[in-house]
């Protein structure tokens, strides 16, 4: 999917857990995430600490987004 | 002669340990014949033996594959087999990603002949078909038997350094190999006749197929993030409370367009995930978990992106055909395009 939605001229940032597999489809952009059932939350935090990672892994795709890149390159956590 | 020692790679599922809830399952050993290596077993009859079978959850190998990849190895090094045999995984994307992952290392880091076997759509099977002999399978469990009848004469093979056919012979992945071979006709006649063939209209094989790269390039960035229109994609399965479009758990025959206007966090009440490729539990008490909805409309109300469009679409992505993923977006790619959305996340469980 994220290599039909780039063919259809939208940047697209891919985020998964599993970063291999998005290097294998194709995804120029992409952000690792936490766990495969749950890539942006982790339930052993409260809730509040949850949201504010879920937080900082969505402003991470958003600066993927807003970065100039050639080839695939993965944007991980700071 | 005595038996060949094979140490099998299997995951938490055709261990008989559990599915979904039990993925997180860490490797153990154990020294017995289980699930698909009882029909290995039949299969190799006196000629080989498997002496202990690794067991790995997908999601555990998944998350942590170097690690995975570690204590796996440590296991099957301990038993110095003859031969190491992962899966068959069929169309399981993190089991055939695990399985050419630990073939990959046990044949190159431990110098003991590998080979593993999985649906040729599976994940594992781009990244893994080059550096091992994958045996293509059917897509579901149901294709065990061919599988093993394949699997079988391909491991004694290779376990006794006789030399493997072609990809067609027996079975595997075509690995991008070529190898040269003495033939009556000379390149000039067989060229002719592939021309006419072809001129004809008739089926014909050519000695050198073209790799298949279909890699998209990359979009230029966001010019102006605090006014573009961002819009939410998912394979994670992502639906509203109820599934109303039925989008099947796995082998997905569609995708979903859902309306968030109004909706400022996920909840129990109002959506869920159809996925039936990994636990549910997480996704279903807070699907903000998979589709990031509550964080992007306070981004969308202080102003750092433009707008969260209205519409969000998902599909499971769950053994789901390449061909179908590819339609579905294909699709809903214009639509988005057409909305004047400006870029996309995408979150894949």
């Amino acid at each position: 999917m994220v290599k039909e939605i780039e063919r259809a001229g939208i940047p697209v940032v891919h985020m998964c857990t599993v970063v291999p597999i998005s290097l294998t489809v194709g995804a120029n952009r992409i952000v690792p995430t936490i766990a495969i059932p749950h890539p942006l939350g982790n339930p052993s935090l409260d809730p509040k600490e949850e949201k504010a990672l879920r937080r900082k892994l969505v402003e991470r795709a958003l600066e993927a987004l807003q970065t100039e890149v050639e080839g695939q390159t993965v944007f991980e956590m700071k | 002669m005595g038996k060949f020692k094979v140490v099998h790679y299997i995951n938490q599922f055709f261990a008989g340990i559990g599915g979904e809830e039990k993925a997180d399952h860490r490797p153990e050993v154990r020294e017995e014949v289980l699930g698909p290596g009882l029909a290995l077993k039949a299969g190799f009859k006196d000629e080989a033996e498997i002496v202990a079978t690794i067991i790995c959850g997908d999601s555990y190998f998944g998350e942590n594959i170097e690690e995975a990849k570690k204590e796996v190895l440590e296991m099957v090094k301990k038993y110095n087999p003859d031969l190491f045999i992962a899966g068959p995984a069929f169309n399981a994307g993190r089991y055939g990603v695990a399985c050419g992952t630990i073939a990959d290392a046990v044949q190159n880091e431990l110098g003991i002949p590998s080979l593993t076997a999985m649906y040729e759509e599976n994940p594992g099977a781009d990244m893994f078909k080059k550096s091992v002999y994958i045996v293509s399978t059917k897509d579901s469990a149901a294709g065990m038997r061919d599988a093993v009848k394949k699997i079988v004469p391909l491991a004694l093979k290779l376990v006794k350094g006789e030399e493997i056919g072609s990809p067609d012979e027996e079975g595997y992945l075509s690995r991008g190999i070529r190898k040269n071979f003495f033939t009556d006709k000379r390149g000039s006649e067989r060229a002719v006749d592939m021309l006419i063939k072809k001129l004809k209209g008739e089926e014909f094989e050519t000695e050198f197929p073209m790799p298949d790269f279909d890699r998209v390039p990359p979009n230029p960035a966001v010019k102006d993030i605090t006014k573009a229109t961002i819009a939410i994609v998912t394979s994670g399965g992502a639906v509203p409370k109820g599934n109303p479009d039925h989008i099947e758990s796995s082998s997905a025959q569609k995708y979903g367009k859902y309306d968030i206007e109004g909706i400022n966090d996920l909840t129990p009440e109002n959506g869920e995930t159809a996925h039936g490729g990994y636990d549910p539990v997480y996704a279903n008490e807070d699907l903000d978990r998979v589709i990031p909805v509550d964080v992007l409309r306070d981004l969308e109300r202080e102003g750092k992106i433009g707008k969260l469009h209205r519409y969000y679409y998902s599909t499971v992505g769950n053994g789901t055909a390449v061909a179908n993923a590819k339609k579905f977006a294909a699709e809903f790619s214009k639509e988005l395009v057409a909305d004047g959305v400006d870029a996309v996340i995408l979150t894949s469980t």
